[in-house]
């Protein structure tokens, strides 16, 4: 008990940041990571708990104690070797798992202070390894001549292939973009995620014989029929949600009116934010809404920050307790000058002559009863319509199933909101030889179960390649 | 990969013409498809129509206009170079069907664009008149190989350098009496899409259109390309970019496609300025 209390008194490390006025305004990365000290100071306040709540708390069951121990040891490559045994992306997922509903969330020490920060170390840990070369390469098994077809290269196609080429099969990832990543590369900010992580991390791939193939968009340049006339055995589709919701309001059409999506991919994959050195251009609003409070609402608000705007507020029609995105991200949006406006719903937006946005209307709303979701409703307001005057609005309301894929493809089972149905633990769709996972099964959802859902895929995979079934 | 094999000038060098290696797109390919081209990594998407496919040889071909930036370095690309990025087949295919008599009606690069629908027309047993339109004659192309893909063929120029002095509406207007047609493909500049939609809406005749909007995947994952077509919006890059050139809002459309016109001067400028 006398040792618990101890290393409670050791308080929860403080991640250094880039400075708020600083950052707002730079698409560096915010966070700039832990010292040796500063990590094994914080790993040695890990109980080293018998039954780990922790792990529990993590869709992939990473062993946390165990990595947390090795860190505080000093023997960082032996920390992340760990890591890897059930996490291919530790750099990713230590800086986008919502940790506070997850690891940390059920950590011990978080229910009288506060929680190892396991995100910290886990980055921590897969940076030291990477920026010593990346660490020794996982053993390739003897090649089994099977050919496997990853579509999608986000984190679980990205998982899928490692765990494939690893054990002996030829993999092949398609992918639609001219670079591979996935949401990684397009959606989410390089002040949150450098891009050279997941360079790196495809650049391992590689080189454990993964061959990757750009520019493709399987359903149009190939189909999944042609890949197995071509001769792969078994299909891994990992499509994610890549279909842009927007609310159907009247001048939604007007110019300064994006989805996330576009504004995103403009800003990160095409790197908009450096125009004219990258032809891409995007539009530079002085006074910004972005609509929609999840993870994408947040990189939105905060890439149109550093893009140079007056003021960006969030408008969402829930209150502060429901916002879905990651703590941290709320609380460096909050920080960068980001407002919230919160039980507020768009009804129109206002365009001049030239089409262009000139500011929306929207409704004060109240909380009603619970609805289906266990969250209070959100009710209008009669009467209480007033307008925000803005010239760019970004729409981040989620994303749907993008049907060209699966509208290509006979025999895949689909459900009805257009998302593949596949078995919940082995990843099996209704076509044969044909696997899905990630954000294409589940609609929009995390890093982490993405990648979680492409191992037991993968393994899936692999017993119908060698056992056949 | 996605080299350039082939390369013409057209139109005093204002159109170019690339034949580029992509065995798997020219497999593929339909009449009305596109795909997504980029001549390096820092640059940008564009959309351009494939004006010919080649699957025995691998190849596809465009034909551009030279307007701003990426179409500018696009030209500066000889034979053997190489194209960063090319994807498609994209969009839905022209569908193709015997309707008996049809009218094509093509201006400045559209002409490119309904090349490969005229012919298409033609070969199921339509009887196709085109009508070509271009502010002079020497702006005009592919009128050998649009006379070939066409019964009869009609030439209007802005200036009256070449054939009728004037728009293709008025030769539409007159076609459209005498005859009995059943369908309208028009290919071209907004203004003229719109123009002739008005006036073969008041005979009834069906027209298709292709519409143009400014495009980032062209996979349907951005909305970017979003139109208004019958009040519903729609992604001209999956659910086109043909669409009834009756039910189409072509104020939107032109509008929509001055979105980033300061930017595209400041980029065009900026290379100019290196060339
Ligand atoms: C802006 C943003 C911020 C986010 N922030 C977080 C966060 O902080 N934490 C977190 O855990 N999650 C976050 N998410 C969610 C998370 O990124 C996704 O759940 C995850 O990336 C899903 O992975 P995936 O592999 O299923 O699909 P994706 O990452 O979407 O990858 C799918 C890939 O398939 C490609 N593709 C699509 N169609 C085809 C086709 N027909 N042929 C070939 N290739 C195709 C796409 O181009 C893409 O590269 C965020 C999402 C967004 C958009
Ligand atoms: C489906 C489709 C097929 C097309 N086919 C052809 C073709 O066969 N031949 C041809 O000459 N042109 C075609 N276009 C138009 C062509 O894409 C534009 O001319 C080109 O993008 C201009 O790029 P730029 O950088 O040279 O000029 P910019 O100066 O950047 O742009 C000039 C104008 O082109 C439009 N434009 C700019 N960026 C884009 C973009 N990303 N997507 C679409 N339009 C844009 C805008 O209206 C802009 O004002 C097509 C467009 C679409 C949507
Ligand atoms: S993978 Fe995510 S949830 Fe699991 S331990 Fe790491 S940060 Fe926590
Ligand atoms: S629950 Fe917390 S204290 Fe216990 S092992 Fe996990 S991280 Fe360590
Ligand atoms: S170009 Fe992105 S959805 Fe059409
Ligand atoms: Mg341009």
């Amino acid at each position: 008990m006398a040792v618990k209390e101890k290393k409670q008194a050791v308080p929860r490390v403080k991640m250094p940041e880039q400075a708020p006025e600083v950052r707002r305004r730079n698409f560096k990365e915010v966070p700039l990571g832990l010292t040796d000290e500063m990590a094994m100071t914080e790993a040695s306040r890990c109980l080293q708990c018998k039954k780990p709540a922790c792990v529990e708390g993590c869709p992939v069951s990473v062993d946390i104690p165990g990595f947390v121990h090795l860190i505080a040891e000093g023997d960082f490559a032996g920390a992340a070797e760990r890591l890897w045994q059930k996490n291919a992306l530790p750099a990713v997922c230590g800086r986008v798992c919502p940790q506070e509903a997850q690891c940390e969330g059920n950590c011990i020490l978080g229910k009288k202070g506060s929680s190892v920060a396991i995100g910290y170390l886990e980055r921590f840990a897969a940076d030291r390894a990477r920026e010593q070369g990346g660490g020794a390469l996982p053993e390739v098994a003897a090649k089994t001549g099977k050919r496997v077809a990853v579509i999608g290269s986000g984190p679980s196609g990205l998982t899928v292939a490692g765990d494939l080429v690893v054990k002996g099969h030829d993999v092949n990832i398609f992918e639609a973009f001219h670079k591979p990543g996935g949401v990684l590369v397009y959606g989410i900010p390089e002040f949150r995620l450098p891009k050279e992580i997941v360079a790196s991390e495809v650049k391992t791939l590689e080189k454990l014989g993964a061959k990757i193939e750009l520019n493709s968009v399987v359903g149009t340049t190939i189909t999944i029929e042609e890949l197995f006339e071509e001769g792969f055995d078994a299909v891994y589709v990992g499509v994610g949600a890549g279909l842009p919701r927007f609310m159907d309001l009247p001048g939604e059409n007007l110019i300064g009116v994006f989805s996330a999506n576009e504004y995103l991919t403009r800003a990160n994959l095409m790197k908009a934010y450096l125009f004219p050195e990258y032809d891409t251009p995007i539009a530079r609003g002085k006074n910004v809404v972005v609509l929609g409070a999840g993870n994408v609402a947040m990189d939105s608000a905060r890439t149109a920050m550093r893009l140079g705007a007056e003021s960006v507020k969030i408008v969402y029609r829930r209150s502060r307790e429901e916002m879905p995105a990651r703590a941290e991200e709320l609380h460096h949006a909050e920080e960068e000058g980001i407002e919230f406006v919160l039980l507020t719903n768009p009804t129109q937006f206002f365009g001049n002559d030239e089409g262009r946005l000139v500011g929306m209307e929207c409704l004060k709303m109240s909380l009603g009863e619970p609805d289906a979701s266990g969250r209070r409703r959100p009710l209008p307001i009669e009467g209480s319509e007033y307008r925000i005057d803005c010239d760019l609005v970004v729409v981040s309301v989620g994303a749907k199933a993008n049907p060209l894929l699966t509208n290509s493809t006979p025999g895949l089972g689909l459900n009805r909101w257009g998302n593949i149905v596949a078995d919940p633990v082995t990843g099996k769709t209704t076509k044969k030889g044909v696997w899905a996972g990630g954000d294409i099964v589940t609609g929009m959802a995390t890093v982490i179960l993405a990648m979680g859902a492409g191992r037991e895929a993968a393994d899936s995979i692999h017993d119908y390649l060698t056992r056949g079934w | 990969m996605f080299k350039i094999v082939n390369r013409e000038e057209m139109a005093q060098g204002t159109i170019i013409l690339n034949e580029i290696e992509a065995p798997r797109i020219a497999r593929k390919a339909k009449p009305g498809q596109f795909v997504i081209i980029q001549s390096h990594e820092k640059g940008e998407r564009i959309p351009l129509t494939m004006a010919d496919v080649d699957p025995d040889k691998g190849t596809i071909t465009i034909i551009y206009m030279v307007v701003g930036k990426s179409t500018a370095s696009f030209s500066k690309m000889a034979v053997g170079a190489e194209y960063f990025a090319v994807i498609g087949p994209l969009g839905k295919a022209t569908h193709i069907e015997k309707r008996g008599k049809v009218v094509c009606v093509g201006g400045g690069t559209g002409i490119a664009v309904l090349h490969p629908i005229t012919r298409a027309l033609k070969e199921v047993g339509n009887h196709v008149t085109t009508i070509l339109g271009s502010r002079n004659k020497d702006l005009l192309i592919l009128e050998d190989k649009m006379k070939k893909a066409s019964d009869v063929l009609h030439i209007c120029t802005d200036d009256g350098s070449k054939g009728h002095h004037g728009f293709v509406t008025d030769v539409l207007k007159d076609v459209l009496a005498k005859d009995d047609i059943s369908l309208v493909v028009a290919i071209g500049p907004v203004p003229m899409m719109k123009f002739v939609s008005s006036i073969t809406k008041e005979k009834g005749v069906e027209t298709l259109v292709s519409l143009n909007p400014i495009m980032v995947d062209g996979t349907g994952m951005c909305g970017g390309c979003r139109v208004s077509v019958g009040g519903e919006t729609k992604f001209a890059c999956v659910d086109g970019p043909e669409f009834d050139g009756h039910k189409v809002d072509y104020d939107e459309l032109s509008k929509r496609l001055r979105a980033y016109q300061e930017d595209e001067k400041k980029s065009l400028e900026q290379f100019e300025k290196k060339a």
